[in-house]
């Protein structure tokens, strides 16, 4: 019935939207209402079919259904993150209608502006409004800080969308993941908004309040300003970052990367549906570890406390299992071919540990590693291409 | 007559937009990143080169028959080099602070494509006056996307044109900040690609 009734309105508006209609330029956002609602009648008539339940739609919507949980936590953590430093209830409720507050704006926004680039872009090129914004526009606000301002996440949006994607042809092409191409761009057109101990907790002042709330430090900047006898460790637990703490992701950070223990419940999720490769997420936590051993082997009395941290600390701080498991997976800008995504994955977790332990002024490495490998996913291709034609026997 | 005085327009303004050193021919992008954070080096660079251009342009179209075609790359080194060291010393002479902020970069004209690429391809072909109007089109062409990416960045980057402060103050109050990107050499890559965007897209209408 319901479904009837859907179908008729879209026939009955088809006329304004085709060829010599009055909306005609407006037909990509046509085409992909009716795409999100119906089944796409253009049905390939002729060989060679890949008979395969999976499109575009049903991928990046797996994706959506995956980053709900690590969402929904992240509104959560905003929220109690918030009350806790302002003072307020931590009841439940009182927590997540804050979260909600704080995180709901940023997602409006970045839906927004993002489709608007998107459909510009479909109306001018001609070409289809793509579902893979459902996934970027939703990723976007989860790897910023809560207290970004509205009109710089619009300009990260815009950038990402534009620059990382669309000039390149559009979804499909883009050799940058969109949503971390924007983010790189916060990061370094407002440093003072994307990093330091202010930025990751909003805070509420009561107009009574004089004292200054000091908003807490991430443990990766804990982590960075370790003296060199100091045992990171202890001192992560001794400003209340216990290593389950860690897992489970109540800690001030950017809105969807606390809580690794999701992101690797969605990475899971995402393994088995068959849509994210196993490959490059357990190369990447082999990376990590396998680097983080070695930097334990080569640390000496006088090496930087970073050194001799125990491995797994490297997983669950900051973005890394969020990184890992939405990020690097993502099909375009990752390698299209099976065995380099273990190296793939494996170069972007030795990256991460190494640009948080040697280099103190971007204390988050892995959007650099994930970006940095992005460039040489076309390369590895390449390599492993060349790879297996040699392998193959002449046919002759 | 008539056919001259269009050769002569087509010379001066093909270089400045259809046929832009930078954004078509993509030459001297090196100091197109370097020197155009402040809007004023840009515009002391863009006058030093489009000087050089035009009398190097000059100078070797007067020697052209003069100069034997084996060595005409060094005999050409020489007038540019002395060329850029006058205009290198008139700097520190009359303009000593942005002759410090453009510090190597004035010298580096010597090496600046624009300034060989004009002498072989069209100095050595082609009569003084066209030679050094073709130079200074060249220079122009040049020297207007310089100021452009200055201006957009020096705007962005720091509020300011020409060392004024032109953001008024209340847009800092209600939240505006300037975007550190673009003090950054990549944020000229991105403003000189989007331009050629924009010039692609404008020409081919």
């Amino acid at each position: 019935m319901l479904f009837g009734k859907i179908k008729n309105t879209f026939d009955k508006n088809r006329k304004h939207f085709q060829d010599g209609g009055k909306l005609k330029n407006l037909y990509p956002l046509f085409e992909a209402l009716e795409a999100f609602f119906l089944t796409p009648e253009n049905i390939t008539k002729e060989g060679p079919h890949v008979r395969d339940s999976i499109d575009l739609k049903r991928f990046m919507s797996f994706v959506v259904i995956a980053l709900l949980p690590t969402f929904f936590f992240g509104i959560y953590n905003a929220g109690y993150q918030s009350n806790l430093i302002s003072g307020f209830s931590l009841d439940f409720w009182a927590a997540f209608s804050k979260g909600l507050v704080i995180v709901l704006p940023l997602v409006f926004v970045s839906y927004s502006v993002g489709f608007f680039w998107e459909i510009l872009f479909a109306s001018i090129r001609k070409h289809k409004i793509s579902e893979g914004f459902l996934v970027t526009g939703l990723l976007f606000p989860l790897t910023l800080p809560p207290t970004i301002p509205l009109w710089q996440a619009a300009l990260g949006i815009s950038f990402g969308v534009v620059i990382g994607k669309e000039i390149f042809g559009g979804t499909g092409r883009n050799i940058l993941n969109p949503a971390l191409t924007g983010r790189a761009f916060l990061f370094f057109a407002y440093p003072a908004k994307m990093t330091g101990d202010s930025v990751w907790t909003v805070v509420y002042k009561l107009k009574d309040q004089s004292v200054d709330i000091v908003s807490g430090a991430t443990p990766l900047a804990v982590s960075a300003l370790a003296g060199i006898n100091e045992n990171i460790e202890v001192l992560l637990a001794q400003k209340g970052y216990s290593f389950s703490r860690l897992l489970t992701g109540t800690y001030p950070g950017s809105i969807g990367e606390t809580s690794a223990m999701l992101c690797i419940a969605g990475a899971v999720f995402l393994m088995v549906a068959g849509i994210a490769s196993y490959r490059i997420i357990l190369g990447g936590i082999l990376g990590v570890l396998s680097t983080g051993y070695l930097l334990n082997m080569v640390a000496g009395d006088s090496s930087a406390a970073w050194l001799s941290i125990n491995p797994f600390y490297h997983l669950v701080m900051g973005g890394f299992a969020f990184g890992i498991a939405f990020m690097a997976t993502d099909p375009v800008s990752a390698p299209g071919m099976e065995n380099v995504k273990w190296v793939y994955g494996f170069a972007i977790g030795v990256l991460t540990v190494l640009i948080r332990v040697f280099n103190p002024a971007y204390s988050e490495g892995v959007m650099m590693a994930i970006l940095f490998m992005n460039l040489f996913a076309p390369l590895l291709d390449y390599v492993e291409i060349k790879f297996r034609l040699k392998k193959r026997v002449p046919n002759v | 007559m008539k056919t001259t005085e269009t050769k002569t327009l087509k010379v001066i303004f093909e270089p400045i937009w259809k046929n832009n050193p930078i954004m078509v021919q993509i030459l001297g992008i090196c100091s197109s990143l370097a020197v155009t954070v402040q809007l004023k080096t840009a515009i002391v660079m863009a006058i030093a080169l489009t000087l050089v251009v035009a009398f190097s342009n000059l100078t070797v179209s007067v020697l052209r028959n003069a100069i034997p075609r084996n060595i005409r790359i060094i005999a050409e080194l020489c007038i540019v080099a002395t060329l850029v060291i006058l205009a290198d010393e008139l700097l520190k002479a009359f303009m000593y602070d942005i002759s410090k902020q453009l510090s190597v970069f004035v010298g580096l004209i010597i090496t600046n494509c624009i300034v060989m690429g004009r002498a072989e391809s069209f100095a050595l072909a082609n009569p003084p006056l066209l030679s050094f109007l073709d130079g200074l089109g060249n220079g122009i062409g040049y020297g207007s996307v310089l100021i452009a990416v200055a201006f957009i960045r020096e705007l962005m980057g720091s509020g300011k044109l020409l060392g004024f402060d032109v953001v008024p103050q209340a847009f800092y109050l209600s939240g505006y900040e300037n975007m550190g990107f673009m003090l950054l050499a990549p944020a000229a890559f991105i403003i000189i690609g989007l331009l050629v965007w924009l010039q692609r897209t404008l020409l081919n209408k």
